[in-house]
Protein backbone atom coordinates (compact mmCIF):
# COMPACT_ATOMS: atom_id res chain seq x y z
CA UNK A 1 0.00 0.00 0.00
CA UNK A 2 2.83 2.34 0.89
CA UNK A 3 4.23 1.83 -2.59
CA UNK A 4 0.96 2.77 -4.23
CA UNK A 5 0.82 5.94 -2.16
CA UNK A 6 4.31 7.00 -3.06
CA UNK A 7 3.89 6.45 -6.78
CA UNK A 8 0.76 8.57 -6.65
CA UNK A 9 2.59 11.14 -4.60
CA UNK A 10 5.30 11.70 -7.14
CA UNK A 11 2.61 13.03 -9.41
CA UNK A 12 1.12 15.44 -6.90
CA UNK A 13 0.04 18.52 -8.79
CA UNK A 14 0.97 22.00 -7.58
CA UNK A 15 -2.69 22.50 -6.69
CA UNK A 16 -2.60 19.46 -4.42
CA UNK A 17 0.63 20.62 -2.84
CA UNK A 18 -0.87 24.03 -2.17
CA UNK A 19 -3.93 22.43 -0.57
CA UNK A 20 -1.74 20.30 1.71
CA UNK A 21 0.45 23.26 2.65
CA UNK A 22 -2.64 25.35 3.41
CA UNK A 23 -4.00 22.59 5.65
CA UNK A 24 -0.79 22.59 7.70
CA UNK A 25 -0.73 26.38 7.94
CA UNK A 26 -4.38 26.65 8.98
CA UNK A 27 -3.93 23.95 11.60
CA UNK A 28 -0.97 25.68 13.23
CA UNK A 29 -1.44 26.23 16.96
CA UNK A 30 -1.64 29.80 18.29
CA UNK A 31 1.50 31.77 17.53
CA UNK A 32 3.16 28.98 15.57
CA UNK A 33 2.23 29.58 11.95
CA UNK A 34 5.61 31.15 11.12
CA UNK A 35 7.42 28.03 12.37
CA UNK A 36 5.07 25.78 10.42
CA UNK A 37 5.59 27.92 7.35
CA UNK A 38 9.36 27.63 7.65
CA UNK A 39 9.25 23.84 7.96
CA UNK A 40 6.88 23.63 5.01
CA UNK A 41 9.22 25.70 2.89
CA UNK A 42 11.98 23.17 3.58
CA UNK A 43 9.73 20.24 2.74
CA UNK A 44 8.09 21.69 -0.38
CA UNK A 45 11.37 22.84 -1.97
CA UNK A 46 9.22 25.04 -4.20
CA UNK A 47 8.98 28.71 -3.22
CA UNK A 48 6.23 29.39 -5.69
CA UNK A 49 3.94 26.73 -4.23
CA UNK A 50 4.86 27.83 -0.73
CA UNK A 51 4.09 31.48 -1.43
CA UNK A 52 0.73 30.73 -3.01
CA UNK A 53 -0.29 28.59 -0.04
CA UNK A 54 0.89 31.26 2.40
CA UNK A 55 -1.00 34.03 0.59
CA UNK A 56 -4.23 32.07 0.95
CA UNK A 57 -3.73 30.60 4.41
CA UNK A 58 -2.25 33.48 6.42
CA UNK A 59 -5.22 35.87 6.14
CA UNK A 60 -7.62 33.11 7.17
CA UNK A 61 -5.40 32.02 10.07
CA UNK A 62 -4.78 35.59 11.26
CA UNK A 63 -8.52 36.28 11.31
CA UNK A 64 -9.57 33.05 12.98
CA UNK A 65 -6.84 33.40 15.62
CA UNK A 66 -7.68 37.09 15.99
CA UNK A 67 -4.03 38.07 16.11
CA UNK A 68 -3.14 41.52 17.42
CA UNK A 69 -0.74 43.77 15.52
CA UNK A 70 0.78 46.96 16.83
CA UNK A 71 -0.21 50.12 14.97
CA UNK A 72 2.74 51.96 13.38
CA UNK A 73 2.30 54.99 15.65
CA UNK A 74 2.27 52.68 18.70
CA UNK A 75 -1.13 54.03 19.73
CA UNK A 76 -2.34 50.49 20.38
CA UNK A 77 -3.03 47.14 18.74
CA UNK A 78 -5.41 46.39 15.93
CA UNK A 79 -7.15 43.02 16.11
CA UNK A 80 -7.34 41.08 12.86
CA UNK A 81 -10.89 39.69 12.62
CA UNK A 82 -13.52 39.26 9.97
CA UNK A 83 -15.59 41.85 11.90
CA UNK A 84 -12.94 44.54 11.55
CA UNK A 85 -12.08 43.80 7.92
CA UNK A 86 -12.96 46.79 5.70
CA UNK A 87 -11.06 45.67 2.62
CA UNK A 88 -8.50 43.08 1.71
CA UNK A 89 -5.53 43.71 4.05
CA UNK A 90 -7.36 46.60 5.76
CA UNK A 91 -8.65 46.39 9.32
CA UNK A 92 -10.50 48.97 11.36
CA UNK A 93 -9.41 49.90 14.86
CA UNK A 94 -12.60 51.55 16.12
CA UNK A 95 -10.99 52.94 19.29
CA UNK A 96 -8.53 55.14 17.41
CA UNK A 97 -10.74 55.41 14.28
CA UNK A 98 -7.84 54.22 12.16
CA UNK A 99 -7.63 51.65 9.43
CA UNK A 100 -4.52 49.50 9.62
CA UNK A 101 -2.97 48.19 6.43
CA UNK A 102 -1.43 44.83 7.16
CA UNK A 103 0.96 42.37 5.59
CA UNK A 104 -0.69 39.06 6.43
CA UNK A 105 2.28 36.82 5.73
CA UNK A 106 4.69 38.96 7.73
CA UNK A 107 1.98 39.43 10.36
CA UNK A 108 2.76 43.11 10.63
CA UNK A 109 0.90 46.38 10.28
CA UNK A 110 2.76 48.38 7.68
CA UNK A 111 0.83 51.64 7.79
CA UNK A 112 -2.40 53.20 9.01
CA UNK A 113 -4.79 55.80 7.71
CA UNK A 114 -7.67 57.65 9.37
CA UNK A 115 -10.96 55.81 8.88
CA UNK A 116 -13.39 57.48 6.49
CA UNK A 117 -16.82 58.59 7.69
CA UNK A 118 -18.45 55.72 5.79
CA UNK A 119 -16.35 53.24 7.71
CA UNK A 120 -17.40 54.57 11.10
CA UNK A 121 -20.81 54.28 12.81
CA UNK A 122 -23.16 57.20 13.31
CA UNK A 123 -22.71 59.34 16.42
CA UNK A 124 -25.82 57.75 17.97
CA UNK A 125 -24.35 54.24 17.60
CA UNK A 126 -20.91 55.46 18.55
CA UNK A 127 -22.27 56.54 21.95
CA UNK A 128 -23.31 52.95 22.73
CA UNK A 129 -20.12 51.54 21.24
CA UNK A 130 -17.76 53.85 23.12
CA UNK A 131 -19.54 53.31 26.43
CA UNK A 132 -19.32 49.53 26.00
CA UNK A 133 -15.70 49.74 24.86
CA UNK A 134 -14.75 51.71 27.98
CA UNK A 135 -16.43 49.22 30.34
CA UNK A 136 -15.03 46.20 28.51
CA UNK A 137 -11.52 47.69 28.55
CA UNK A 138 -11.75 48.03 32.31
CA UNK A 139 -12.87 44.43 32.65
CA UNK A 140 -10.23 43.06 30.26
CA UNK A 141 -7.39 44.94 31.96
CA UNK A 142 -8.48 43.45 35.28
CA UNK A 143 -9.06 39.90 34.06
CA UNK A 144 -6.42 39.37 31.37
CA UNK A 145 -2.74 40.14 31.90
CA UNK A 146 -2.30 40.61 28.15
CA UNK A 147 -5.77 40.89 26.72
CA UNK A 148 -6.72 43.06 23.78
CA UNK A 149 -10.36 43.86 23.11
CA UNK A 150 -12.46 45.79 20.64
CA UNK A 151 -16.13 46.51 19.99
CA UNK A 152 -17.31 46.59 16.37
CA UNK A 153 -20.68 47.61 15.00
CA UNK A 154 -21.61 44.89 12.50
CA UNK A 155 -25.23 45.82 11.77
CA UNK A 156 -27.11 49.10 11.71
CA UNK A 157 -24.08 51.38 11.97
CA UNK A 158 -25.95 54.21 10.26
CA UNK A 159 -28.89 54.19 12.68
CA UNK A 160 -29.33 57.79 13.89
CA UNK A 161 -31.96 57.53 16.60
CA UNK A 162 -33.99 55.08 18.72
CA UNK A 163 -36.41 52.91 16.77
CA UNK A 164 -34.09 50.58 14.87
CA UNK A 165 -32.09 47.45 15.65
CA UNK A 166 -28.31 47.31 15.62
CA UNK A 167 -25.68 44.75 16.48
CA UNK A 168 -22.19 44.81 18.00
CA UNK A 169 -19.47 42.19 18.15
CA UNK A 170 -17.03 42.41 21.03
CA UNK A 171 -13.86 40.36 20.81
CA UNK A 172 -11.17 39.59 23.35
CA UNK A 173 -7.90 38.10 22.20
CA UNK A 174 -5.26 37.09 24.70
CA UNK A 175 -2.21 35.07 23.76
CA UNK A 176 0.72 33.95 25.80
CA UNK A 177 3.50 32.82 23.53
CA UNK A 178 6.63 31.36 24.96
CA UNK A 179 8.21 29.22 22.26
CA UNK A 180 11.57 29.16 24.06
CA UNK A 181 9.77 27.34 26.89
CA UNK A 182 7.93 25.11 24.41
CA UNK A 183 4.54 26.41 25.32
CA UNK A 184 1.96 28.65 23.69
CA UNK A 185 -1.64 29.38 24.45
CA UNK A 186 -4.50 31.62 23.50
CA UNK A 187 -7.92 32.71 24.71
CA UNK A 188 -10.44 34.03 22.23
CA UNK A 189 -13.87 35.39 23.08
CA UNK A 190 -16.42 36.52 20.52
CA UNK A 191 -19.51 38.15 21.97
CA UNK A 192 -22.41 39.04 19.68
CA UNK A 193 -24.59 41.76 21.18
CA UNK A 194 -27.95 42.44 19.52
CA UNK A 195 -29.86 45.57 20.46
CA UNK A 196 -33.54 44.85 19.70
CA UNK A 197 -35.66 47.94 19.59
CA UNK A 198 -39.06 46.24 19.41
CA UNK A 199 -38.81 44.24 22.65
CA UNK A 200 -36.29 46.66 24.23
CA UNK A 201 -33.88 43.79 24.89
CA UNK A 202 -30.18 43.21 24.39
CA UNK A 203 -29.41 39.61 23.39
CA UNK A 204 -25.90 38.46 24.22
CA UNK A 205 -24.26 35.36 22.77
CA UNK A 206 -20.74 34.26 23.54
CA UNK A 207 -18.30 31.88 21.87
CA UNK A 208 -15.21 31.17 23.91
CA UNK A 209 -12.24 29.21 22.69
CA UNK A 210 -9.15 28.28 24.64
CA UNK A 211 -6.11 26.50 23.27
CA UNK A 212 -2.80 25.51 24.77
CA UNK A 213 0.19 23.71 23.29
CA UNK A 214 3.03 22.22 25.25
CA UNK A 215 5.71 20.57 23.19
CA UNK A 216 8.84 19.87 25.13
CA UNK A 217 9.70 16.28 24.14
CA UNK A 218 6.16 15.76 23.02
CA UNK A 219 3.03 17.38 21.76
CA UNK A 220 0.24 18.03 24.22
CA UNK A 221 -2.68 20.21 23.25
CA UNK A 222 -5.76 21.53 24.94
CA UNK A 223 -8.67 22.58 22.82
CA UNK A 224 -11.71 23.83 24.70
CA UNK A 225 -14.80 25.53 23.38
CA UNK A 226 -17.88 26.90 25.02
CA UNK A 227 -20.99 28.77 23.98
CA UNK A 228 -23.39 30.69 26.18
CA UNK A 229 -26.11 33.31 26.00
CA UNK A 230 -28.02 35.75 28.14
CA UNK A 231 -30.04 38.95 27.76
CA UNK A 232 -30.62 42.27 29.48
CA UNK A 233 -32.86 45.29 29.12
CA UNK A 234 -32.06 47.97 26.59
CA UNK A 235 -31.14 51.12 28.50
CA UNK A 236 -29.13 54.27 27.87
CA UNK A 237 -25.60 53.75 26.54
CA UNK A 238 -23.82 53.88 29.94
CA UNK A 239 -26.24 51.58 31.78
CA UNK A 240 -26.38 49.15 28.86
CA UNK A 241 -22.59 49.01 28.76
CA UNK A 242 -22.45 48.25 32.47
CA UNK A 243 -25.12 45.55 32.29
CA UNK A 244 -23.55 43.88 29.23
CA UNK A 245 -20.07 43.93 30.76
CA UNK A 246 -21.40 42.42 33.98
CA UNK A 247 -22.98 39.55 32.06
CA UNK A 248 -19.79 38.96 30.08
CA UNK A 249 -17.67 39.08 33.22
CA UNK A 250 -19.94 36.63 34.98
CA UNK A 251 -20.11 34.19 32.05
CA UNK A 252 -16.37 34.21 31.46
CA UNK A 253 -15.64 33.77 35.14
CA UNK A 254 -18.04 30.83 35.28
CA UNK A 255 -16.39 29.28 32.25
CA UNK A 256 -12.90 29.66 33.67
CA UNK A 257 -14.12 28.02 36.88
CA UNK A 258 -15.59 25.12 34.91
CA UNK A 259 -12.33 24.76 32.98
CA UNK A 260 -10.44 24.60 36.23
CA UNK A 261 -12.95 22.07 37.49
CA UNK A 262 -12.35 19.99 34.37
CA UNK A 263 -8.63 19.97 35.14
CA UNK A 264 -9.21 19.14 38.77
CA UNK A 265 -11.53 16.31 37.82
CA UNK A 266 -8.94 14.87 35.44
CA UNK A 267 -6.77 12.92 37.86
CA UNK A 268 -9.51 11.61 40.11
CA UNK A 269 -12.44 11.00 37.83
CA UNK A 270 -11.97 11.63 34.13
CA UNK A 271 -8.66 9.81 33.93
CA UNK A 272 -10.10 6.89 35.84
CA UNK A 273 -11.95 5.78 32.75
CA UNK A 274 -8.57 5.55 31.04
CA UNK A 275 -6.15 4.60 33.76
CA UNK A 276 -6.44 4.61 37.52
CA UNK A 277 -3.75 6.08 39.76
CA UNK A 278 -3.98 3.00 41.93
CA UNK A 279 -5.20 -0.44 40.97
CA UNK A 280 -8.74 -1.49 41.76
CA UNK A 281 -7.36 -2.94 45.00
CA UNK A 282 -6.25 0.58 46.03
CA UNK A 283 -2.74 -0.66 46.76
CA UNK A 284 0.30 -0.49 44.54
CA UNK A 285 0.62 -3.27 42.01
CA UNK A 286 2.27 -6.23 43.72
CA UNK A 287 4.95 -7.04 41.17
CA UNK A 288 6.27 -9.92 43.24
CA UNK A 289 3.06 -11.85 43.68
CA UNK A 290 1.12 -11.26 40.53
CA UNK A 291 0.10 -14.84 39.98
CA UNK A 292 -2.28 -14.71 42.89
CA UNK A 293 -4.21 -11.96 41.12
CA UNK A 294 -4.12 -13.84 37.92
CA UNK A 295 -5.88 -16.71 39.67
CA UNK A 296 -8.57 -14.56 41.23
CA UNK A 297 -9.09 -12.86 37.93
CA UNK A 298 -9.53 -16.13 36.11
CA UNK A 299 -11.99 -17.33 38.75
CA UNK A 300 -13.92 -14.07 38.57
CA UNK A 301 -14.11 -14.36 34.81
CA UNK A 302 -15.28 -17.96 35.01
CA UNK A 303 -17.98 -16.91 37.45
CA UNK A 304 -19.28 -14.11 35.26
CA UNK A 305 -19.39 -16.44 32.29
CA UNK A 306 -21.43 -18.96 34.25
CA UNK A 307 -23.84 -16.31 35.42
CA UNK B 1 12.99 14.90 7.90
CA UNK B 2 13.79 17.40 10.64
CA UNK B 3 11.25 19.82 9.21
CA UNK B 4 8.67 17.03 8.94
CA UNK B 5 9.15 16.07 12.58
CA UNK B 6 8.94 19.76 13.45
CA UNK B 7 5.52 19.91 11.82
CA UNK B 8 4.35 16.78 13.60
CA UNK B 9 5.28 18.40 16.91
CA UNK B 10 2.98 21.32 16.19
CA UNK B 11 -0.07 19.78 14.55
CA UNK B 12 -2.82 18.82 16.98
CA UNK B 13 -2.48 15.14 17.89
CA UNK B 14 -6.08 14.53 16.80
CA UNK B 15 -4.91 15.34 13.24
CA UNK B 16 -1.91 12.99 13.32
CA UNK B 17 -3.37 10.65 10.70
CA UNK B 18 -4.14 13.43 8.22
CA UNK B 19 -0.80 15.12 8.79
CA UNK B 20 1.10 11.89 8.35
CA UNK B 21 -0.58 10.95 5.08
CA UNK B 22 -0.03 14.51 3.81
CA UNK B 23 3.67 14.26 4.60
CA UNK B 24 3.86 10.81 3.00
CA UNK B 25 2.49 12.22 -0.22
CA UNK B 26 4.76 15.28 -0.13
CA UNK B 27 7.93 13.36 0.61
CA UNK B 28 7.50 9.74 -0.51
CA UNK B 29 11.27 9.23 -0.44
CA UNK B 30 11.10 9.44 3.37
CA UNK B 31 8.08 7.20 3.83
CA UNK B 32 9.79 4.53 5.92
CA UNK B 33 11.40 7.15 8.18
CA UNK B 34 8.08 8.90 8.62
CA UNK B 35 6.22 5.71 9.41
CA UNK B 36 8.75 4.65 12.02
CA UNK B 37 9.30 8.04 13.66
CA UNK B 38 5.81 9.45 13.87
CA UNK B 39 3.82 8.16 16.82
CA UNK B 40 0.53 6.79 15.60
CA UNK B 41 -2.40 5.41 17.56
CA UNK B 42 -2.01 1.70 18.21
CA UNK B 43 -3.97 -0.77 16.09
CA UNK B 44 -5.31 -4.12 17.26
CA UNK B 45 -6.02 -7.44 15.62
CA UNK B 46 -7.95 -10.41 16.96
CA UNK B 47 -6.07 -13.67 17.39
CA UNK B 48 -8.68 -15.84 15.74
CA UNK B 49 -7.43 -19.04 17.26
CA UNK B 50 -8.31 -17.99 20.80
CA UNK B 51 -10.50 -14.97 20.09
CA UNK B 52 -8.34 -12.52 22.01
CA UNK B 53 -7.15 -9.15 20.77
CA UNK B 54 -3.50 -8.15 20.56
CA UNK B 55 -1.71 -4.91 19.73
CA UNK B 56 0.17 -4.33 16.50
CA UNK B 57 3.46 -2.51 16.32
CA UNK B 58 6.75 -2.56 14.46
CA UNK B 59 8.07 -5.04 17.02
CA UNK B 60 5.73 -7.91 16.21
CA UNK B 61 5.51 -7.25 12.50
CA UNK B 62 7.15 -9.36 9.83
CA UNK B 63 6.26 -8.48 6.24
CA UNK B 64 2.50 -7.85 6.39
CA UNK B 65 1.87 -10.26 9.26
CA UNK B 66 1.78 -9.69 13.00
CA UNK B 67 2.75 -12.21 15.69
CA UNK B 68 0.17 -12.78 18.41
CA UNK B 69 1.65 -12.86 21.93
CA UNK B 70 -1.05 -15.32 22.98
CA UNK B 71 -0.38 -18.12 20.49
CA UNK B 72 3.01 -17.05 19.08
CA UNK B 73 1.52 -17.37 15.60
CA UNK B 74 1.65 -14.88 12.77
CA UNK B 75 -1.57 -13.51 11.42
CA UNK B 76 -2.04 -13.86 8.49
CA UNK B 77 0.14 -17.01 8.63
CA UNK B 78 3.74 -16.57 7.58
CA UNK B 79 6.05 -19.37 6.51
CA UNK B 80 9.40 -18.00 7.55
CA UNK B 81 8.45 -15.46 10.22
CA UNK B 82 10.89 -14.44 12.92
CA UNK B 83 10.37 -15.84 16.42
CA UNK B 84 12.12 -15.18 19.74
CA UNK B 85 14.25 -18.01 21.19
CA UNK B 86 12.32 -20.45 23.36
CA UNK B 87 13.96 -19.02 26.48
CA UNK B 88 12.89 -15.51 25.57
CA UNK B 89 9.45 -16.75 24.50
CA UNK B 90 8.94 -18.19 28.00
CA UNK B 91 9.82 -14.82 29.48
CA UNK B 92 7.46 -13.21 27.00
CA UNK B 93 4.60 -15.53 28.00
CA UNK B 94 5.14 -14.72 31.66
CA UNK B 95 5.43 -10.99 30.99
CA UNK B 96 2.17 -11.09 29.03
CA UNK B 97 0.39 -12.81 31.90
CA UNK B 98 1.69 -10.34 34.47
CA UNK B 99 1.06 -7.35 32.26
CA UNK B 100 -2.51 -8.46 31.51
CA UNK B 101 -3.16 -8.41 35.25
CA UNK B 102 -1.47 -5.02 35.58
CA UNK B 103 -3.61 -3.72 32.74
CA UNK B 104 -6.74 -5.05 34.39
CA UNK B 105 -5.87 -3.50 37.72
CA UNK B 106 -4.97 -0.04 36.48
CA UNK B 107 -7.08 0.30 33.38
CA UNK B 108 -10.16 -1.78 34.21
CA UNK B 109 -10.22 -3.14 30.69
CA UNK B 110 -8.08 -2.32 27.76
CA UNK B 111 -5.68 -4.50 25.83
CA UNK B 112 -2.08 -5.27 26.63
CA UNK B 113 0.66 -7.01 24.69
CA UNK B 114 4.32 -7.66 25.41
CA UNK B 115 6.85 -8.55 22.74
CA UNK B 116 10.45 -9.59 23.21
CA UNK B 117 13.26 -10.21 20.82
CA UNK B 118 17.01 -10.67 20.82
CA UNK B 119 19.05 -7.72 19.66
CA UNK B 120 22.42 -7.71 17.95
CA UNK B 121 24.45 -7.12 21.11
CA UNK B 122 23.67 -10.30 23.08
CA UNK B 123 20.96 -8.47 24.94
CA UNK B 124 17.25 -8.30 24.34
CA UNK B 125 14.50 -5.78 23.88
CA UNK B 126 11.05 -5.89 25.41
CA UNK B 127 8.14 -3.82 24.26
CA UNK B 128 5.14 -3.31 26.58
CA UNK B 129 1.99 -1.99 24.98
CA UNK B 130 -1.34 -0.90 26.40
CA UNK B 131 -4.38 0.38 24.59
CA UNK B 132 -7.48 1.55 26.36
CA UNK B 133 -10.65 3.05 24.94
CA UNK B 134 -12.22 4.85 27.86
CA UNK B 135 -15.09 6.46 25.99
CA UNK B 136 -18.71 5.94 26.89
CA UNK B 137 -19.07 3.62 23.93
CA UNK B 138 -15.85 1.79 24.74
CA UNK B 139 -14.56 0.53 28.08
CA UNK B 140 -15.29 3.64 30.13
CA UNK B 141 -17.11 2.39 33.19
CA UNK B 142 -18.13 5.76 34.50
CA UNK B 143 -19.21 7.40 31.27
CA UNK B 144 -17.19 10.57 31.80
CA UNK B 145 -15.65 10.64 28.37
CA UNK B 146 -17.18 11.43 25.04
CA UNK B 147 -13.96 10.20 23.55
CA UNK B 148 -10.93 8.83 25.32
CA UNK B 149 -7.89 6.91 24.17
CA UNK B 150 -4.79 5.92 26.08
CA UNK B 151 -2.03 4.31 24.05
CA UNK B 152 1.20 3.49 25.82
CA UNK B 153 4.41 2.09 24.39
CA UNK B 154 7.27 1.20 26.70
CA UNK B 155 10.41 -0.14 25.09
CA UNK B 156 13.08 -1.57 27.34
CA UNK B 157 16.48 -2.38 25.90
CA UNK B 158 18.54 -4.68 28.07
CA UNK B 159 22.23 -5.01 27.35
CA UNK B 160 24.63 -7.15 29.39
CA UNK B 161 27.66 -5.37 30.78
CA UNK B 162 30.59 -6.91 32.62
CA UNK B 163 30.50 -8.62 36.03
CA UNK B 164 26.94 -9.86 35.79
CA UNK B 165 25.42 -6.42 35.52
CA UNK B 166 23.12 -5.16 32.80
CA UNK B 167 22.16 -1.81 31.43
CA UNK B 168 18.47 -1.03 31.05
CA UNK B 169 17.17 1.73 28.84
CA UNK B 170 13.49 2.56 28.94
CA UNK B 171 11.71 4.75 26.40
CA UNK B 172 8.11 5.48 27.22
CA UNK B 173 5.64 7.04 24.85
CA UNK B 174 2.13 7.79 25.95
CA UNK B 175 -0.46 9.03 23.50
CA UNK B 176 -3.55 10.34 25.09
CA UNK B 177 -6.67 11.97 23.85
CA UNK B 178 -9.83 12.76 25.72
CA UNK B 179 -12.89 14.89 25.18
CA UNK B 180 -15.52 15.67 27.74
CA UNK B 181 -18.69 17.47 26.96
CA UNK B 182 -21.26 18.96 29.26
CA UNK B 183 -23.53 21.98 29.32
CA UNK B 184 -21.59 23.89 31.91
CA UNK B 185 -18.15 23.70 30.43
CA UNK B 186 -18.75 22.98 26.75
CA UNK B 187 -16.28 20.67 25.06
CA UNK B 188 -12.96 20.11 26.74
CA UNK B 189 -10.51 18.26 24.61
CA UNK B 190 -7.04 17.37 25.70
CA UNK B 191 -4.65 15.25 23.76
CA UNK B 192 -1.03 14.68 23.26
CA UNK B 193 1.87 12.37 23.13
CA UNK B 194 4.97 12.56 25.17
CA UNK B 195 8.15 10.58 24.99
CA UNK B 196 10.54 10.12 27.84
CA UNK B 197 13.73 8.23 27.93
CA UNK B 198 15.12 7.09 31.18
CA UNK B 199 18.38 5.30 31.69
CA UNK B 200 18.55 2.95 34.60
CA UNK B 201 22.17 2.24 35.24
CA UNK B 202 23.24 -1.24 36.15
CA UNK B 203 20.18 -2.67 37.75
CA UNK B 204 18.42 -5.90 37.28
CA UNK B 205 15.15 -4.79 38.78
CA UNK B 206 13.34 -4.60 35.50
CA UNK B 207 9.90 -4.70 36.97
CA UNK B 208 10.47 -1.57 39.00
CA UNK B 209 11.10 0.38 35.84
CA UNK B 210 7.66 -0.38 34.48
CA UNK B 211 5.89 2.53 36.15
CA UNK B 212 6.02 5.04 33.32
CA UNK B 213 7.34 8.48 34.23
CA UNK B 214 5.35 9.92 31.35
CA UNK B 215 2.10 9.84 33.29
CA UNK B 216 3.44 12.42 35.70
CA UNK B 217 4.44 14.66 32.84
CA UNK B 218 0.97 14.43 31.32
CA UNK B 219 -0.49 16.09 34.37
CA UNK B 220 1.75 19.12 34.20
CA UNK B 221 -0.03 21.18 31.61
CA UNK B 222 0.65 24.82 31.00
CA UNK B 223 -1.95 27.24 32.19
CA UNK B 224 -2.97 29.93 29.84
Amino acid sequence: MADEDSSEAEQLSDMQKIEIAKWFLLNSPAGEIQYVSKDLKTILKDDNVHNLAALEAFPEYNKSHMICLELPDRSGDVIITSFSEVAENEYLDPRTAQVAIVDHVKQACTEARPASDEELPSSYIEEFRCALDAEIMKYVSEAYPKGICAVYCVKGKDVEEPGSDFEFVMVISAARLSPQNYCNGSWRSIWTIEFNDEDQLVEIKGKLQVGAHYFEEGNVQLDAKHECRDSTLLQNPEDSALAITNIIRQKETEYLASLEASYLKLPDTTFKDLRRKLPVTRTLFPWHSTMQFSLTRDIAKELTIRK
Amino acid sequence: MEAAMGLMRRIHPKHTDTALSALLSLMPQHSSDLLSQVDQPLQVLCDEEIGKEFILCEYNRDADSYRSPWTNKYQPPLDDGLYPSSELRNLEIEANEVFAVYCDQYYEGGISSVYMWEDDNEGFVACFLIKKDGSRSGHGRRGYLLEGQWDAIHVIEVGPEDEGTSKYCLTSTVMLSLTTNNDMSGTFSLSGSIRRQVYFGKTREMVCTLRPPAEVAMMRLPES
